[in-house]
């Protein structure tokens, strides 16, 4: 018994100090977060961070229920600042969620339902047209993007 | 009464394991192929919004609380002869729930929203008191078969029958009430839908449960006498002229109503297929042949008209499904009553709805889950009378 | 070194690589969208539409196009599938050959069937009359489509893309006209009433007996669609 003991935590030690050895520990590359728009956050860092998801599920309800828009936590005001251009997708000519976002979602392989039916495309000031050729570039883009961001479960 | 597990060793019996699960994986295929593409690859549309699913999957969850029936008949109304069959009874009722709710739920828009249909509940709804009705069915059903096979509660059985009963009756009402509580359309909005679900319900289940028991009994060798049959065969013609009563009642009333004209018409004189299914579907091979089949004395006492007369009420009953739940949605909504009236989204017209593949598959296997899960509950637990013959269970038996 | 310093160490690089890049932010803020309604809807408020179908002509469809523009809406070349929140009905009476054209959308009944019948509540009516679908929990049974005696009410049967920022819709909801709920929040009109150049379309608050709609049907009259359902639409015709 004592002897099955040792072993367990043994085993449990060697398995700790090889996952943390510098080829097994950085699997997946460290989220290179881009610069969002504005000075800062509507919350303090560290907050928005831990809670950012409820406060969204809470305005959501809000805007959607109530129809209170424009609140601190909406979507859309998310998407304004927090997308980026990234040079891979369409040239670098529209502001996705992906440079943002994304990058710690699949870090962290946290699969959301939003962007199946929310646009992570910033529209800016007016809406951006594209010819076929980009749009569909942006579209392939965007769905590589949305595997990043976690599709909806049936996709 | 010997109550026995099947030996469950033969090819026959992992023959019958393989092809369900073969048919299992292809319902699978066919939501994976339905759900990665969206519904537009299936036969539904924006006119006719519940499909070839819904038929088979209301279907099943009819002949659920009807399958239950046999051991409320022990329970309930006290009749002894029932009690060896009751365990049976209730598997089934699991098993044939199981696969409609299966098909229900795979069918679903967003079927990964489950937990969400779970836990939002809004209770005006019948869908909401539905899903409690179903996952209760379960829970009581459960219960009850714990009651029936456990001799240390065996006696207290009759107090969950009699729960189990009065649950699946409100069960049943709600199924029918689904249609019944739909103002918008012709064909639906009628107070005899959940009356009428309750009586196919009998029907449907019953026949069901005759073709697995004679199944089970014949491919294991057991005996299943006369006696038994001849009840059980008696029930049926009562039910299945029953469910016919109450649809002929429907159609006599509508007939009556002026308002009603337009789509009585329709399903009965102008609908090509749902005509065709009612007709010669609900009417002919799902009631009228069973019926004399099972009362005509050149083929009442075969046990092979009784199979094709239990059959023949299943398939009814999917033409019956298929009538009620397509036909009705077929028919146009009547926005401006006696007008002719057009639209770019179909308004005024019959709309037109073909079964599709997956459509299909996927209710097939609905079907295939419930025969999964008999098939492999009858080997590891004792559900089944070891014996159903005449010597063990004819009061008055002479051998002769 | 021991496991946990090293975790540290990582910890550490991506935190500080965080703070530089938000210290380096010093771009001029895009403003975040200013408020519109803080106070959200309020049931003192019902929203109306009046259609006057003699001003409405069969051969006009600028409602139905604005719409989808609006929206977002995209045609996959499939009718029976494609979404269609609002349409023109062509209307004859057989007696007398007179032919009627007429837009008919969600209805936005003050008792819908739809919100009735939805298991989950995701169809309801919000506290200003607009009868909405919250697509996040929507489950997609399509119930309501069976209920609505108005086939306002479309499945969304496939993928979407580049859908339009104030228009969230996506495969496997239901959707239907929303009474551009996020352009009159705003104090703006919905699409289809804007495009209307024949000023056949008027929307307005139904519990405002001084509104141009009150008044419009106080002083005219104005009739429901399938009025003896009981539904009590705010929608609301003249001329059928």
């Amino acid at each position: 018994m004592a002897r099955f003991g040792f072993i367990l935590i043994l085993t449990g030690f060697l398995m700790t100090a090889l996952g943390s050895l510098p080829a097994v520990a950085d699997g997946v590359p460290v989220p290179t977060l881009a610069k969002p728009l504005g000075e800062q956050c509507v919350e303090p860092k560290d907050f928005m961070r831990r809670n950012h998801m409820d406060l969204l599920k809470h305005q959501r309800d809000e805007t959607m229920r109530e129809g209170i828009r424009g609140k601190k936590y909406s979507w859309k005001g998310c998407v304004e600042c927090h997308a980026a251009t990234h040079p891979k997708i369409a040239e670098g000519k529209i502001r996705t969620l992906y440079p943002f976002c994304a990058q710690c979602h699949h870090y962290a392989a946290v699969k959301i339902d939003c962007v199946s039916c929310h646009s992570p495309v910033a529209q800016g000031n007016e809406p951006m047209k594209f010819s076929t050729m980009e749009e569909e570039e942006a579209q392939k883009l965007l769905s590589m993007m949305k595997g990043h961001l976690g599709e909806e479960a049936s996709q | 009464m010997r109550m026995l597990e099947i030996e469950g060793n033969s090819s026959g019996w992992w023959g019958l394991i393989g092809l369900f699960g073969l048919l299992i994986l292809i319902a699978l295929g066919s939501v994976y192929y339905m759900e990665h593409n969206g519904h537009w690859v299936t036969g539904m549309s924006n006119q006719v919004v519940w499909g070839t699913p819904h038929v088979f999957a209301v279907f099943l969850i009819v002949a659920a609380s009807g399958a239950l029936n046999v051991a409320s008949i022990a329970s309930v109304f006290g009749k002894p002869m029932y009690k060896p069959l009751s365990p049976l009874s209730a598997l089934l009722a699991l098993a044939l729930l199981a696969g409609g709710l299966a098909v229900l739920v795979l069918d679903l828009g967003r079927p990964d929203r489950l937990i969400v249909a779970m836990t939002h509940y809004n209770f005006k709804s019948i869908f909401a008191w539905n899903i409690y009705l179903y996952t209760g069915f379960f829970a009581i059903v459960g219960v009850y078969l714990w009651f029936l096979l456990e001799r240390k509660m065996n006696k207290h059985s009759s107090k969950v029958g009699i729960f189990a009963f009065l649950w699946r009756l409100a069960l049943t009402t709600g199924t029918g009430s689904i249609f019944g509580f739909l103002v918008a359309r012709q064909a639906y909005d009628a107070a005899i839908m959940a009356p009428m679900f309750i009586v196919m319900s009998f029907a449907y289940g019953l026949a069901f449960y005759l073709l697995v028991l004679m199944a089970l009994y014949s491919w294991t060798g057991r005996d299943l006498g006369d006696f038994v049959i001849d009840k059980l065969r008696g029930l049926l013609v009562v039910f299945i002229a029953g469910a016919l009563y109450m649809a002929v009642v429907q159609h006599l009333t509508n007939l009556y109503a002026t308002e009603h004209h337009a789509v009585e018409r329709f399903i009965l004189l102008e609908g090509g297929i749902y005509t065709t299914a009612f007709w010669i579907g609900q009417v002919l091979l799902g009631a009228l042949f069973p019926i004399f089949l099972l009362l005509y004395p050149g083929t009442r006492n075969s046990r092979q008209a009784l199979g094709l007369a239990c059959l023949l009420v299943i398939l009814g009953g999917l033409a019956q499904m298929y009538v009620t739940i397509i036909g009705g949605q077929a028919f146009p909504l009547v926005l401006f009553p006696g007008m002719e009236v057009s639209s770019s989204f179909f308004d005024g017209q019959v709309a037109s709805y073909t079964p599709s593949t997956p459509e299909v598959g996927l209710g097939i296997g609905g079907i295939a889950i419930t025969l999964l899960l008999v098939t492999v509950g009858v080997k590891f637990l004792k559900f089944t009378p070891e014996t159903l013959g005449d010597e063990a269970m004819d009061p008055h038996y002479k051998a002769e | 070194m021991s496991d946990e310093t090293l975790h540290n160490d990582a910890r550490r690089r991506f935190l500080g690589g965080l703070a530089a890049m938000s210290g380096l932010a010093l771009a001029p803020g895009v403003t975040l969208i200013s408020p519109a309604r803080a106070e959200g809807a309020s049931s003192d408020v019902r929203w109306g539409m009046l259609i006057d179908i003699n001003k409405c002509q069969s051969d006009c469809d600028n409602c139905i196009g604005a719409c989808a523009a609006e929206n977002g809406l995209k045609s996959h070349g499939r009718p029976t599938t494609d979404p269609q929140w609002i349409r023109k009905v062509s209307v004859k009476d057989p007696s007398s050959g007179n032919e009627k054209s007429l837009p008919v959308m969600c209805q936005h009944c003050a008792n819908p069937p739809c919100a009735d019948v939805c298991p989950t509540g995701a169809s309801f009516k919000r506290a200003d009359g607009v009868v909405l679908v919250d697509r996040h929990i929507c489950i997609g049974c399509r119930y309501c489509m069976m209920a609505c005696p108005y086939k306002a009410r479309s499945f969304v049967h496939e993928d979407i893309k580049g859908q339009k920022p104030h228009m969230p819709r996506g495969k496997g909801t239901v959707e239907s006209c929303t009474l551009c709920v996020h352009r009159i929040d705003e104090g703006r009109l919905p699409a289809c009433v804007e495009s209307c150049e024949t000023g056949a379309m008027v929307f307005g608050d139904l519990n405002d007996p001084n509104s141009g709609i009150s008044q419009a049907v106080a002083k005219y009259g104005a009739t429901r669609i399938r009025a003896d359902l009981g539904l009590d639409p705010g929608v609301m015709y003249q001329g059928i």
